[in-house]
C-alpha cells in the first residue's frame, strides 16, 4: 500500500451550470496526517472534498485514495474506506433514530447484527453519544447532531475522515467539545473549514485554496501566522495569533 | 405565521407523548394498530341513528388516553378543531330528515337530529381514538407496524423520511413566511405571485437538499436499500389487549349494551 | 375537504382502502423496478415540502380572504405520475394521524379524492398534454389551471359519491354536487394559479429540473396505458361497490326519494346494512339465533313506539336504539366509561 492516503493529481471541476469551481488542484495527505482545507466562501473546499468522497467524479485530473484511483467503477470499493461527515447534520441523519442513522452504513456494508450492534455502540461512545442512542435526530441540539453525525460514519471504520466545516453553526461550548473530540481521533482526516482557531487546534497541516486553487501548502503553524498569506486567501489570523485589543501587546 | 408553528407544535407535542414509557406506550405497535382499525369498523358498522350503542365504545378511547398519560383537553381542542367538514356535511340531515323518530316527554325527537348526533359523536370517539393511538405509539413505531403488516417497504421508507424532514421543512418554511409577513403591509406581499416565487424558492432548496442526503446516503453504502432492524415482539400483554378489545367491541357492536342497561333500569323502576 | 371516518360506511371506506392499497403496491413495486435510488430522499423530502408549503397562506386574489395549495399537481410535475402519487399519498396519511385531518378508514377515499385524480388523470391526461413539453409560461398557465380543476371537480365528485354511498349523510346526491362542485371550480383556479407560478419560477430559475424529471427515463411518469388500466380498475372497483349495494339492497340507492313516505320508510336506509350483514350472518353462521333475549324485556317496556322486527333488532334498528330506556343506558355507560378512566389515571398516577 502506497504511503500516501490521497493523493489528488492537477482536479479541475465545474459544475453543469459553467460555474468554475476547481482549476488544478495538487496536493497529497500521507498516513495518520491531519490537514485543515481553508479559504473563504466559494473556494472550492466543499467541491474539492466530494471529489475525495467520490460523490463527484474529475472532469480533468485525477484523485487516488489508498491506492485506488477513484472511478466510476472503484467508487463502491473507495466509498467503504472514507467517512464523509456533511456540512449540515441534517442532511447526513435522515434515518428515524439515532441508532438507525449510526446502524445505517454498517447494515449496508452486510455486517451480522452483534457486529453492527457493537460498531454503534463503539462509535456512540467514541463520540460521546451513547445517551442519544434511542432519540430521534431532529429532538439534538446542534452539538449533539454534529457529534452523531460523526459516529455515523466511525461506525464503518473508515481509514481516513472527511469534514466539511464541522464548527460551523455550533455555539461556544459545543465548539471547544467538538474540537476536543477531534484532537482525540487518531484518523487521517482533512477538515476544510474557515475556522481557523480549530484549525490551529486540530490539524498539523494547512492548505489554502482560493478560487479553485491551492496558494499554500504547509505546518499550520507557519500558515495561520503568515499576515499577507491569510489576507490574499481572504482570509484572517486566527483570534489567538492576534494581539490583543485591550492590553495592545503582541 | 401562527399556523406553521401551531402545526408543528402539534406534531413536537403528539411526537413528545409518544415518548413515554406508560403500559399503553410499551404495547407491540402492530396490536394498538389493529385494536384501532377494528374498533373503527365497529363503530362505523353501526347504524346511522344509533347514539346509545356508540356511547360505551369510549371507552376505548378513555382507557388510551388514561393510562397512557395523555392530556384530555389537548386531545380535545385538537379533536374541535378537525370537526367543521364532518360538522358541516352532518348539518344537513335535520332539515332533510324531520320524521319524528320518538319523544322524550312531548318533545319530538326527529331522525335527522339522531343521525346528526350519531355522526358527530362517531367522529369524536374515531378521531379521538386516532390521537391516541399515535400519541401511545409514535409515528415510527406505526411505520414499523405497518411494514410488518405488508404496506410496501418503498411506502414504509417514504413515510419516514417525509416525516423526519417535516421538522427541518416546516420550520424553513416558517422561517421564510415569517420574513414575508413583516414586510409585507396592508395584504400587499401575501398574494399569488409572491408566493409562487417564495414557495419556488423553497421548492428549489429541497430539491437541493434531496440531493446532498443522496450523497450523504451513498457515501455511507447506500445501495437502494433501507434496511430498518427493529425487532418487535408480540408478548402475552399484547395478545391479551388486541383479543380483549377486539372481543369487547364485536360484542357491543352485537349487543346493544345501554339499551339493556336502560331497560334494566327502567325495569327495576317499575 | 377530507373525508372523516363518521362521514363514510365500512364497505365504501374498505373498498376505496384496498383499492389503493393495490394502487400503493403497484407504485411502490414499479420505483424499486426503475432502480433510481435517487428519488428516495427525494419523495421523502418533497412530501415534507408539500406539508410544508400547505402550511403557508397566499391571499386569494379578489376575494382577500387566505388560502393554501393541495400541491397534488406540482408533485406530479416535478417526479411524474406514480412517486407523486406515493408522495401525496405519504402526506394524507400523516396529516390523518397527527391533524385529525380525515380517518384511519377513509385515509382510502381521501387518496383517492386528493391523491388519485391529480397524479394519474389529471397530470398525464392534461396537465403533459399541454404543457409537458418544451414548455412556456403560458402552457404552463393553461395547462396548471385546466389540470387543477379538473383534479379538484373529480375530487370533489368523489367525495359527494362516496358520502352519497355511505349513506350516512342525508343530503341528497343531486344537492351535495351542485353544491360541490361550484366551489371546486374555484378552488381549482386559485390552485392552477398558484401550480402555475411555482412551476413557472422553477422553470425560469432550473429549467433543467422540468426537463430532468419530465423527460429522464427512471422518473418518467405511467404509461398512458398503465393509467387508463389503472382508471379502469378503479371504475372496476366503484362499480362493484355500486353493484354490490343494489344487490344487498335493490332500492337501497334510491331511499332518499323514498324516504318522505313516511315512518316505515326511515328504517330503509339501513337496510342496506342490515342485509349486508344479514348476508354475512347467514353466511358464516355466526352467532345463531341472536335475535337476543333482551326482546321480550323490551316488550315489556312499551313505553316507546317500537319496530319489533326480529333480525334488525340486534343490529339496533332506530327505535330500539333510541327509545328512552336507551338514552338513558347510554348516558349510564358514557358516565361508567368516564369514571374507569379517572380511576384508570390515579392508578397510572400512582405508580
Ligand atoms: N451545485 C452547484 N452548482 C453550481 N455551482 C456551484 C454548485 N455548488 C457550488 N458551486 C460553485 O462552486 C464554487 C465553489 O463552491 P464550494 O465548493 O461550495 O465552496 P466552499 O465550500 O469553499 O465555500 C462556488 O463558486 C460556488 O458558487
Ligand atoms: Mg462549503
Amino acid at each position: 500500500m502506497s504511503h500516501h492516503i490521497v493523493e489528488v493529481i492537477d482536479l479541475e471541476y465545474s459544475y453543469p451550470d459553467g460555474t468554475p469551481a476547481l482549476g488544478g488542484v495538487s496536493f497529497t495527505v500521507t498516513h495518520g496526517e491531519s490537514v485543515a482545507l481553508v479559504g473563504s466562501n466559494g473556494a472550492g473546499k466543499s467541491t474539492l472534498l466530494l471529489h475525495l468522497a467520490g460523490c463527484l467524479v474529475p472532469q480533468s485530473g485525477e484523485v487516488r485514495i489508498g491506492h485506488l484511483p477513484l472511478t466510476k467503477k472503484t467508487i463502491p470499493q473507495v466509498r467503504r474506506n472514507i467517512g464523509m461527515v456533511f456540512q449540515d447534520p441534517d442532511d447526513q441523519l435522515f434515518m428515524p433514530l439515532v441508532y438507525d442513522d449510526v446502524a445505517f452504513a454498517p447494515l449496508n456494508l452486510g455486517f451480522p447484527p452483534e457486529e453492527v450492534e457493537q460498531r454503534v455502540v463503539n462509535a456512540l461512545n467514541t463520540v460521546g453519544a451513547t445517551h442519544l442512542r434511542n432519540r430521534p435526530p431532529y429532538r439534538l441540539s446542534g452539538g449533539e447532531k454534529r457529534r452523531v453525525a460523526i459516529a455515523t460514519v466511525l461506525s464503518m471504520s473508515p481509514s481516513v475522515l472527511f469534514m466539511d466545516e464541522p464548527t460551523s453553526n455550533l455555539d461556544p461550548r459545543a465548539r471547544r467539545e467538538l474540537i476536543g473530540l477531534l484532537k482525540r481521533f487518531e484518523h487521517t482526516r482533512i477538515i476544510a473549514t474557515h475556522d481557523l482557531d480549530m484549525a490551529l487546534d486540530v490539524c498539523t497541516r494547512t492548505i489554502i485554496l482560493k478560487n479553485g486553487s491551492v496558494i499554500a501548502d504547509g505546518p499550520t503553524v507557519d500558515i495561520l501566522g503568515n499576515e499577507k498569506l491569510l489576507h490574499t486567501g481572504g482570509l484572517e489570523k486566527p483570534l489567538r495569533l492576534q494581539g490583543c485589543p485591550v492590553c495592545n501587546n503582541n | 405565521m401562527s399556523t406553521i408553528s401551531s402545526s408543528l407544535f402539534d406534531v413536537n407535542h403528539l411526537d413528545a407523548l409518544s415518548n413515554q414509557t406508560t403500559c399503553i406506550h410499551r404495547l407491540d405497535p402492530r396490536v394498538k394498530l389493529l385494536a384501532t382499525v377494528v374498533f373503527i369498523v365497529s363503530i362505523m358498522s353501526l347504524d346511522r341513528y344509533q347514539i346509545s350503542a356508540l356511547m360505551p365504545f369510549a371507552i376505548y378511547p378513555i382507557f388510551l388516553i388514561a393510562l397512557g398519560n395523555l392530556p384530555f383537553k389537548y386531545l380535545l381542542r385538537k379533536v374541535l378543531l378537525a370537526a367543521p367538514f364532518a360538522f358541516l356535511i352532518g348539518i344537513w340531515n335535520p332539515f332533510l330528515d324531520s320524521n319524528v323518530s320518538f319523544h322524550i316527554g312531548p318533545v319530538g325527537i326527529s331522525g335527522g337530529w339522531l343521525s346528526f348526533a350519531s355522526i358527530m359523536i362517531r367522529f369524536a370517539l374515531t378521531v379521538f381514538t386516532v390521537l391516541a393511538l399515535i400519541a401511545t405509539t409514535g409515528f415510527n413505531a406505526v411505520c414499523m407496524a405497518l411494514e410488518r403488516l405488508g404496506v410496501p417497504r418503498g411506502f414504509v421508507v417514504q413515510l419516514l423520511f417525509l416525516y423526519r424532514y417535516i421538522f427541518v421543512l416546516t420550520e424553513e418554511a416558517g422561517r421564510m413566511a415569517r420574513a414575508r409577513s413583516l414586510r409585507s403591509f396592508d395584504g400587499k406581499g401575501m398574494g399569488i405571485r409572491v408566493f409562487g416565487s417564495m414557495i419556488g424558492n423553497l421548492l428549489l432548496r429541497t430539491l437541493d437538499r434531496a440531493q446532498r442526503i443522496h450523497i450523504a446516503m451513498l457515501s455511507r453504502g447506500f445501495d437502494g436499500e433501507i434496511r430498518l432492524a427493529y425487532p418487535l415482539k408480540v408478548n402475552r400483554r399484547d395478545i391479551l389487549f388486541l383479543s380483549g378489545w377486539t372481543a369487547l367491541f364485536i360484542l357491543l357492536r352485537l349487543f346493544n349494551l345501554p339499551y339493556l342497561l336502560g331497560d334494566m333500569f327502567s325495569g327495576l323502576a317499575k | 375537504m377530507h373525508m372523516a371516518d363518521a362521514l363514510i360506511s365500512p364497505a365504501v371506506g374498505g373498498a376505496m382502502l384496498a383499492a389503493t392499497a393495490g394502487m400503493v403496491l403497484h407504485g411502490a413495486k414499479k420505483l424499486k423496478e426503475d432502480m433510481d435510488d435517487r428519488v428516495v430522499p427525494l419523495m421523502g423530502v418533497l412530501g415534507a415540502f408539500i406539508f410544508a408549503a400547505q402550511m403557508i397562506n397566499f391571499t386569494i386574489p379578489a376575494t382577500g380572504s387566505s388560502g393554501h395549495i393541495g400541491g397534488g399537481m406540482i408533485l406530479a410535475v416535478l417526479l411524474g405520475s406514480n412517486a407523486a402519487f406515493l408522495v401525496m399519498a405519504s402526506v394524507l396519511t400523516i396529516q390523518t394521524l397527527f391533524f385529525a385531518d380525515g380517518g384511519l378508514l377513509a385515509l382510502g377515499c381521501n387518496i383517492i379524492n386528493l391523491a388519485f385524480f391529480s397524479c394519474f388523470m389529471a397530470y398525464p391526461l392534461i396537465y403533459k398534454k399541454i404543457a409537458g413539453k418544451d414548455p412556456n409560461r403560458n402552457r404552463i398557465l393553461i395547462g396548471s389551471i385546466a389540470a387543477s380543476i379538473a383534479s379538484l371537480q373529480m375530487g370533489a365528485f368523489g367525495v359527494v359519491l362516496e358520502t352519497w354511498l355511505s349513506g350516512v349523510s342525508e343530503i341528497p346526491f343531486t344537492s351535495f354536487l351542485l353544491l360541490m362542485q361550484p366551489i371546486h371550480l374555484a378552488i381549482g383556479i386559485v390552485e392552477g394559479l398558484v401550480t402555475a407560478a411555482v412551476v413557472t419560477f422553477v422553470w425560469k430559475a432550473r429549467p433543467e429540473i422540468l426537463e430532468l424529471t419530465g423527460s429522464s427515463a427512471s422518473i418518467r411518469s405511467t404509461s398512458m396505458k398503465k393509467v387508463l388500466v389503472g382508471f379502469a380498475v378503479f371504475a372496476a372497483v366503484i362499480g362493484g361497490t355500486l353493484s354490490w349495494f343494489a344487490s344487498a339492497n335493490p332500492d337501497g340507492l334510491e331511499w332518499s326519494i323514498y324516504r318522505a313516505a313516511g315512518k316505515e320508510e326511515l328504517k330503509a336506509p339501513e337496510t342496506r346494512l342490515h342485509a349486508l350483514f344479514a348476508k354475512i350472518q347467514e353466511k358464516a353462521a355466526f352467532l345463531p339465533g341472536y335475535s337476543f333475549k333482551g326482546n321480550d324485556s323490551v316488550k315489556s317496556d312499551g313505553k316507546e313506539v317500537r319496530v319489533e322486527s326480529g333480525k334488525d333488532e340486534a343490529w339496533g334498528s332506530v327505535n330500539a336504539g333510541t327509545s328512552l330506556s336507551g338514552l338513558i343506558g347510554g348516558a349510564t355507560t358514557l358516565l361508567l366509561a368516564f369514571f374507569i378512566g379517572w380511576f384508570l389515571r390515579k392508578l397510572q398516577n400512582r405508580s
